[in-house]
């Protein structure tokens, strides 16, 4: 998979979570994944619709999540409920929103769904686009997450 | 500024109207009110007296922009100052926003400042 496909998702992440909750996120190496189990306890995921479809999700531990929304919102939380799986679906639609807007400015026009949140141990994540799953596991003061990327193969 | 103006927030995810309303109350404003999808800013809209909406662009029902352009047809509400504020980003939204009379557009993320500019913006300050 070309990694200026790739590049916005990453950059749009880190942007993001510095901006809107004050969290710092460092991103590791991308791998393949092979299965669909979450890496986290919470996912938002958004389909993306262009020339090529995509999915894109975004999977935070309990820990990781539950941190950056009480920074996000001023208030303190400790352990999931709606506030946090709402907070995901739109933090999951910031990170599409502007790594759609760097990869517009390569040339590459998508418009995206309303996302969705899943709750729960070793959820799974369908997407919907049949193509190789990219990881980019992420680690922040208190914990980690991981973003999947999956374009449709053409 | 008039800091007693009434807000309408409208946006489908609550964490998102919350964090615009602590930062609309950080500024100063109190009389802020909140509707989570554009149907409903509508009727609130057509019912009350809103001297600014500040409004998401992708929305279940009908979206923010498909409000703006209802808002700019009807006598009654085109005049009501609409600050789209939207993860969608790319040229072809804003030259669409900026066609159908947005008086102001911020990008997601955002700052507590960038809403303050674009608000000192909107009402000529």
């Amino acid at each position: 998979m070309d990694v200026k496909l790739i590049n916005p998702f990453i950059s749009a992440t880190v942007e993001v979570l510095e901006t809107m909750a004050f969290t710092k996120a460092e991103a590791g190496k991308p791998y393949l994944k092979k299965e669909n189990v979450a890496t986290g306890d919470v996912s938002g995921v958004i389909g993306l619709i262009g020339e090529k479809n995509a999915s894109v999700s975004i999977s935070f531990t309990e820990m990781c999540i539950v941190k950056i929304v009480s920074s996000m919102l001023g208030e303190e939380y400790d352990s999931l409920n709606d506030d946090i799986k709402d907070a995901v679906g739109e933090l999951t639609n910031m990170i599409s929103g502007q790594a759609r807007k760097m990869l517009d400015e390569i040339g590459y026009k998508f418009d995206a769904a309303i996302p969705t949140v899943i709750v729960g141990k070793n959820h799974v994540i369908s997407h919907a686009s049949r193509g190789p799953m990219i990881a980019i596991p992420f680690n922040t003061a208190d914990g980690s997450f991981t973003i999947e990327v999956c374009f449709d193969e053409t | 500024m008039d800091l007693s103006m009434k807000i309408l927030i409208v946006d489908d995810f609550a964490t998102m109207r919350r964090i615009v309303k602590n930062i609309l109350k950080q500024i100063g404003f109190s009389n802020i009110i909140e509707a989570d999808d554009g149907s409903t800013a509508l009727e609130i809209l057509k019912s009350d007296k809103i001297d600014l909406v500040l409004c998401d662009w992708n929305m279940p029902k009908v979206s923010g922009l498909d409000m703006l352009k209802q808002m700019k047809a009807d006598s009654e509400l085109k005049d009501t100052p609409f600050l789209m504020i939207t993860a969608e980003a790319q040229k072809q939204n804003i030259v669409e926003a900026v066609q159908a009379g947005v008086s102001n557009y911020i990008v997601k993320p955002f700052t507590a400042d960038t809403i303050s500019e674009k608000l000192k913006k909107v009402f000529g300050e």
